[in-house]
């Protein structure tokens, strides 16, 4: 038997901390129950679990328990431990607002066998498709489904795969887009990581609606594990005889290969990745024609998202008209997010599409880290934008997002709280589309470059008002004429804080001041002679020996050689170093 | 007439011939795509695999087996971050500088690795044995902000972290001498 890992911590910041006493406890009863080899205890930092008392989580099996008094130790040690069963009444009922249907068999399967994943239902969509479906009717049921691609653009599925299908052409080829290209987002790994088999099953799906014979996963380099993983789905299905020649017994076949991406965001964009695949640097082409028409070796080709290709098997299976009664209008089913940036509980989520951005933050992140105040919230990776606080009731969906200026995006949600500059998370994004530019179309190469410019020049205080009005028309023609989304969404960014942090941006080119002290050239780090009770640890920490003084006389910061790291400010116990 | 390159540095005979053998027999075995510049990419991986970068006589073997100019090749080689033209360093550092690494403070790891190790992004350290790059999102952004060196990736970090760790791949260094 695997040994069994307990994991505790008290939850509630009120009262004294009792981990101790209940480390003591299990450590006891374990020992005396002689099941020290069976199991060990460890306390640890966090649990994504607040206010919820004492808390254990029991791994491997990941059973978790809240509220504990005492006299639950000898239960839990009793019936979980020794006898491997749940206890009701301790259980932590996540009253969650998720809901995962994509990520459903994430953590709770075997990734490696294939047999866990037949268990879970696994490739019973497949044979239903094959046995007693015609291509027309997988595309009926998409179009009921309203399912829309999960890789930014939300482009209708059903009409991707009813484009190709009606191409005459002996030759067609699948993608599956695993380049997971928006810095800070994981949604697309963590499928490909942990149900690789779906992706597989959507794949077969998409070759035999669109009548296609072979098909590629191209997958980031960045995620050997994945590639790892993909490539023995792949040996596995070919054994099972669910790929490669008459698969399961019909007359369809297909092959799956896997190409690996080279570390180049533009690459997530179809033509590019086609071209990469073909052995070509990988910059975009105009567009029409589109994949669907002339892809891959100027051959009809349609490329799917992981996401939105592991939502086949479920949808197929369930029915279309089941898919569609979960979302919003025009937006069905879930979305996973990858929830990071300054909340409490950061992970993937998955939850129905048309829940408030509120609940996501708040009910499932658990709020913002230090109970600081959040700011606004960041979506859609370097293409999207912000939302301020004020419209965090705002349901999720392709169009209210957009409506506000932002994109649903793959998947990335950063929170964004009173510390955090919105110039700088500005820069941050340009400068990375700027590094990622394929250089192909001027406006892209020269006016990423220029809006980066004029960003630097505002955070290091030398900015002047119609700088503001620059950024705006700069945004604007790279919008309208570049070539691919790169440079068509890169300045979304500065559009969108601009749009609702203008007062941010005039503070730093009026006042030159960084209100959320993120800015270098715009703050200066003092020390407060009333509350320095000089320990001289600044003094020892300085890089650059810009503190002065002594133990006696006290210390002051010389501003021409203070570098502004920091780390005073950090060192110091009695906050007698300020930053403004 | 003499025709080495600058871009990318001469292999030593020894590493050459068994690298290059390894290689050509990769392309025997690999079954060609479409057409060959198809199995571009995945030669490629394994050129970078085999001598840790894109060495010139590589690009040139490459070049005659699929029939590719040698100008491609390289441009290819420029093109992608993930191919270098340089050797890599024996312990090469990432610094992640993906969007939930940078909200969590990722510059300022940066900002103290070049400080310890006195080299810029880019540079090796002149010994060999540290090189600084950084990626993009290395896909544990929950656990943010995160370094990698080589295979092991470093989680949840503040600066004053930093020295421990150079300081435990040097120690492994000595050991391995
Ligand atoms: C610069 C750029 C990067 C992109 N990166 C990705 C990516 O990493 N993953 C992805 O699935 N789609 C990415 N896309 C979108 C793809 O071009 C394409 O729309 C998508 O893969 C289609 O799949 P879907 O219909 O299932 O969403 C990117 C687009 C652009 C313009
Ligand atoms: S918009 Fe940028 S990334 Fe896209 S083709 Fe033009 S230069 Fe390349
Ligand atoms: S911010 Fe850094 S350089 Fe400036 S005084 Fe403090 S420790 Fe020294
Ligand atoms: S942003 Fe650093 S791991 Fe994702």
């Amino acid at each position: 038997m695997q040994k069994k890992i307990i994991y505790l911590k008290d939850t509630d910041s009120t009262q004294q901390d009792r981990v101790n006493d209940f480390y003591t406890l299990f450590s006891n009863e374990l020992r005396d129950t002689n099941l020290i080899e069976q199991a060990s205890v460890v306390r640890i930092a966090d649990m994504g679990l607040y206010e919820k008392g004492v808390a254990v989580k029991i791994l491997p099996e990941n059973i978790v328990y809240t509220g504990l008094k005492n006299t639950d130790v000898k239960k839990i040690i009793e019936e979980t431990i020794k006898g491997n069963k749940v206890i009701k009444e301790s259980l932590y009922e996540k009253k969650s607002k998720q809901m995962r249907a994509v990520l459903k068999n994430c953590g709770y399967i075997d990734p490696e066998s294939l047999e866990d994943y037949l268990a879970a239902g696994g490739y019973k969509a497949l044979a239903k498709v094959l046995l007693e479906m015609k291509p027309e009717q997988v595309v009926e049921e998409l179009k009921k489904s309203g399912l829309r691609g999960r890789g930014g653009a939300g482009y209708p599925t059903w009409m991707k795969w009813n484009f190709a299908r009606g191409m005459n052409s002996p030759e067609k080829y699948v993608i599956c887009n695993g380049d997971e290209g928006d810095p800070g987002a994981y949604m697309d790994r963590s499928v490909l990581e942990g149900d690789p088999h779906s992706v597989l099953e959507g794949m077969i799906i998409a070759g035999y609606t669109i009548g296609s014979s072979k098909g590629y996963f191209y997958i980031r380099a960045e995620y050997p594990l994945a590639v790892e993983r993909v490539q023995k789905a792949i040996d596995q299905a070919v054994e099972a005889g669910l790929l490669g020649n008459n698969i399961l017994g019909s007359n369809y076949s297909f092959e799956l290969e896997i190409r690996l991406g080279a570390g180049a965001f533009v690459c997530g964009e179809e033509t590019a990745l086609i071209a990469s695949i073909e052995g070509k640097r990988g910059t975009p082409h105009p567009r029409p024609p589109y994949p669907s028409v002339k892809g891959l070796w100027e051959k009809p080709t349609i490329i799917n998202n992981v996401e939105t290709l592991a939502n086949i098997p479920q949808l197929i299976f369930g029915g279309g008209a089941k898919f569609a009664s979960i979302g919003t209008e025009k937006s069905k089913g879930t979305k996973v997010f990858a929830l990071t940036g300054k909340v409490k509980n950061s992970g993937l989520v998955e939850v129905p599409m048309g829940i408030t951005i509120r609940e996501i933050i708040f009910d499932i992140g658990g709020g913002i880290l230090n109970n600081r105040s959040i700011k606004a919230v960041q979506t859609g990776g370097p293409s999207g934008g912000v939302i301020p606080q004020e419209f965090l009731d705002t349901p999720v969906d392709y169009e209210n997002l957009g409506k506000l200026g932002s994109i649903m995006g793959s998947g990335g949600m950063i929170a964004i709280d009173e510390t955090d500059c919105l110039v700088d998370l500005a820069k941050f994004y340009l400068k990375f589309c700027v590094d990622e530019s394929c250089g192909k179309c001027a406006p892209c190469r020269l006016g990423g470059y220029q809006l980066l410019h004029l960003l630097e020049k505002i955070s290091e205080g030398k900015g002047e008002m119609e700088d503001l009005d620059k950024l705006k028309k700069i945004s604007y023609a790279m919008q309208k004429a570049s070539l691919c989304g790169l440079g068509q969404s890169a300045s979304n960014p500065v559009f969108s804080t601009i749009r609702y942090f203008e007062e941010e941006y005039k503070k730093h080119i009026i006042e030159k001041k960084c209100p959320a002290g993120k800015c270098k050239a715009l703050i200066y780090f003092k020390i407060l002679p009333p509350k320095c009770k000089k320990c001289g640890l600044c003094f020892k920490n300085c890089p650059s020996a810009a503190i002065l003084g002594s133990r006696e006389a006290g210390y002051v910061i010389d501003p021409i050689k203070c570098v502004k790291c920091g780390l005073c400010f950090d060192v110091c116990k009695f906050k007698a170093v300020t930053k403004e | 007439m003499n025709n080495t390159c600058t871009c990318a540095p001469e292999l030593k005979e020894k590493e050459k011939q068994d690298g290059i053998k390894e290689l050509k027999e990769f392309i025997k075995e690999h079954k060609l795509l479409h057409d060959k510049q198809g199995a571009l990419m995945t030669v490629l991986h394994k050129v970078q695999e085999i001598f840790g970068y894109i060495p010139r006589e590589a690009m040139d073997v490459v070049s005659e087996s699929l029939g590719v100019p040698t100008a491609h090749i390289y441009g290819m080689a420029t093109f992608y971050n993930f191919f270098s033209l340089k050797p890599k360093a024996k312990y090469q550092i990432s610094v992640c500088k993906g969007t939930a690494c940078y909200v969590a403070g990722g510059a300022r790891l940066l900002e103290r690795v070049e400080e310890e190790l006195k080299i810029k992004l880019g540079d090796v350290t002149p010994d060999g044995l540290f090189g600084l790059s950084i990626t993009r999102c290395l896909g544990c952004c929950g656990l943010s902000p995160v370094i990698q060196v080589n295979e092991e990736v470093f989680v949840r970090l503040v600066p004053e972290k930093i020295p421990a760790i150079l300081e435990k791949f040097r120690k492994q260094e000595k050991k391995t001498k």
